[in-house]
């Protein structure tokens, strides 16, 4: 796969913005590169909430987040490995639940809202 | 005053400790010593995505900002030759000099030199840090055929990178199977069977002995214990690491196959800890003393003793897991295997398959290749405390996730 280059921290108009909703309401919103993925987008924005500690690779389940319901169908789906992980992640929603690492940003994604759970682990 | 924590290792277990700490305290004096340069990266990816995408920028534990904001005083390019635990303070080669109320010391591993003739050739490459997988990238450019001395985890991701990118490799493993310190021999051979597909050889059994050089001394081979000559005009050293234990070991801490912790990761000085790939802890089950290289020990123990210092004490007792990326397979390991055990392999088809290890006739660990929920669920079920017996998953054929949701069920 082809990937854009990618420049955390080097922001323009046209680059998505995501939201991050915490469990008590407080709203982050986060400026993330077309390339990257929305885990990287919230690493890079230091969103408190998304450990990621495998980094990505798809292997450890703690950059869960639920997707707001008006997302859910506007996502590229999840493989099989993606789901796998999530069934036992804390708390997953069947619909909602994604693993940010696994969610690639495009232009489409501008105005995308997730949720974090309670707790990753 | 608020209390002065001094980290020594900016890794992976190093970071985590960081950043936990200021979660848990907002007041403490956070400093974190790393020697190498940069903001604190993650290795995983040096040896898989690392290879194809060469971009640092997705390494990064976090962004700059995040230790500005966190007010974590790191400390690049710094390295700690020195503990003076009577005024408990850390001293860097360059002489600055920095005191603690509590040390955590997160200094890694190191990649070993095994007795090989001609091991200082130039041109050898080794994998740990973000300046040897540059140095790979440029010559897996030019390179045509790689020889990668070591079948555990690191030499075969790079291989099957390799592979990937049209270079001929050879692995040679002097182990009779891949892997062979770590999975179950069930486990080893499936993964012999997908290298060999992508075209890679693999020489079992045979020391490597010398690193052949051409005449001005770049390295351009291998020679095996057999007389075999494996020529390579790239040539990776991946057999193994030892532990960082040079400055704990100077200041009189016990070493013992890593710093010795005791179940608290603290070591017998009240105000020193140790995580990570240095560490050698009690394990919870067993009580025996051992050390892992993963990602989770070093996040998870930086979390408890983050934890031990902020007011929450308790026993560390995380369930181990790790995972390694060769070509489309994932392999993934929840627990951990014990001396007298015996193992069962469960193969589903040809890329997916399970190895579960009894002792006793409970479950202890799971190996599983492209079944990461089977993996998920051996995490729980482990976690859980509970113990799951052989003939238990046997009436489930095996399938942890089906025992784990019909446990989930039960009243
Ligand atoms: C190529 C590669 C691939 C890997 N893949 C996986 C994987 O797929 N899954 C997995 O779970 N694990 C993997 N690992 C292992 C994992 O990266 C390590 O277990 C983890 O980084 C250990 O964290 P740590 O904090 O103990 O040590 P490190 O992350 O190694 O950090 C130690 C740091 O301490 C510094 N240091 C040492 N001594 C001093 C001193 N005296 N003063 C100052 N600084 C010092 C070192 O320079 C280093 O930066 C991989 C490792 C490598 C190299
Ligand atoms: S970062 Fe580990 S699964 Fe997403």
């Amino acid at each position: 796969m082809m990937r854009a280059p990618y420049h955390p921290g080097n922001t323009d108009k046209s680059m998505p913005k995501i939201t991050f909703i915490e469990q008590d309401g407080t709203q982050h919103e986060a400026v993330v590169s077309i390339g990257s993925t929305v885990m990287e987008g919230a690493r890079d924005n230091d969103i408190a909430g998304i450990l990621a500690d495998c980094g990505g690779a798809c292997a450890c389940s703690t950059c869960h987040v639920y997707i707001d319901p008006a997302w859910v169908d506007r996502l590229p789906p999840k493989e099989s490995m993606e789901s796998d992980m999530l069934d036992f992640a804390f708390e997953p929603d069947p619909l909602r639940s994604r693993l940010t690492c696994q969610i690639r940003v495009t232009e489409a994604l501008d105005g995308l809202v997730v949720f974090l759970p309670e707790q990753q682990i | 005053m608020p209390e002065q924590i001094v980290i020594v290792g900016a890794g992976q277990g190093g970071f985590q400790a960081a950043a936990s700490l200021r979660q848990n305290d907002s007041n403490a004096r956070i400093t974190l010593i790393g020697e190498e340069p940069g903001l604190p990266y993650q290795r995983p990816p040096l040896s898989k995505s690392f290879m194809k995408d060469g971009d640092p920028a997705r390494l990064l534990l976090r962004p700059k900002t995040f230790f500005e904001k966190n007010q974590i005083n790191l400390v690049e390019k710094s390295r700690v030759s020195f503990i003076d635990r009577a005024i408990k303070e850390v001293e860097t080669k360059s002489g600055l000099r920095f005191p603690y109320d509590h040390l955590i010391l997160a200094t890694g591993a190191r990649n070993t030199k095994p007795p090989i003739r001609n091991v200082e050739a130039h041109g050898l490459h080794d994998l740990r840090t973000l300046a040897d997988a540059t140095a790979m990238r440029s010559a897996v450019g030019s390179a045509r055929h790689a020889v990668v001395i070591g079948g555990g985890f690191i030499g075969l991701e790079f291989a099957a990178q390799a592979r990937a990118a049209g270079i001929e490799v050879t692995v040679v493993e002097m182990a009779p199977r891949l892997m062979a310190r770590v999975v179950s021999p069930g486990i080893s051979h499936l993964f012999a069977d997908m290298h060999l597909a992508m075209g890679t050889q693999l020489v079992f059994g045979q020391p490597a002995v010398e690193i052949l050089s051409t005449n001005n001394g770049v390295a351009s081979g291998v020679l095996l214990a057999d007389g075999t000559e494996l020529e390579g005009d790239m040539v990776l050293l991946a057999s193994g690491v030892q532990p960082n234990t040079g400055l704990a070991a100077a200041a009189g801490l016990e070493i013992d196959n890593g710093i010795v912790v005791d179940h608290m990761l603290q070591t017998a000085d009240p105000a020193i800890f140790a995580l990570g790939d240095c560490a050698a802890f009690p394990e919870f089950c067993s009580g025996k003393r051992i050390r892992l290289e993963s990602v989770q020990a070093a996040t998870d123990q930086a979390r408890a003793i983050a934890r031990n210092l902020t007011g929450n004490p308790a026993a560390y007792d995380a369930i181990a897991w790790f995972w390694s990326d060769q070509a489309d397979w994932k392999l993934q390991i929840a627990g951990l295997p014990k001396e007298n055990g015996e193992t069962h392999l469960i193969r589903r088809n040809h890329n997916t398959a399970t190895a579960l290890w009894f002792s006793d006739g409970i479950l202890t660990c799971a190996e599983t290749v492209n079944a990461a929920g089977e993996h998920m669920a051996a995490r729980r079920l482990l976690a859980s405390g509970l113990p799951v017996t052989r003939s238990d998953l046997e009436m489930h054929e095996y399938r942890l996730t089906d025992y784990l949701n019909s446990t989930l069920k039960a009243p």
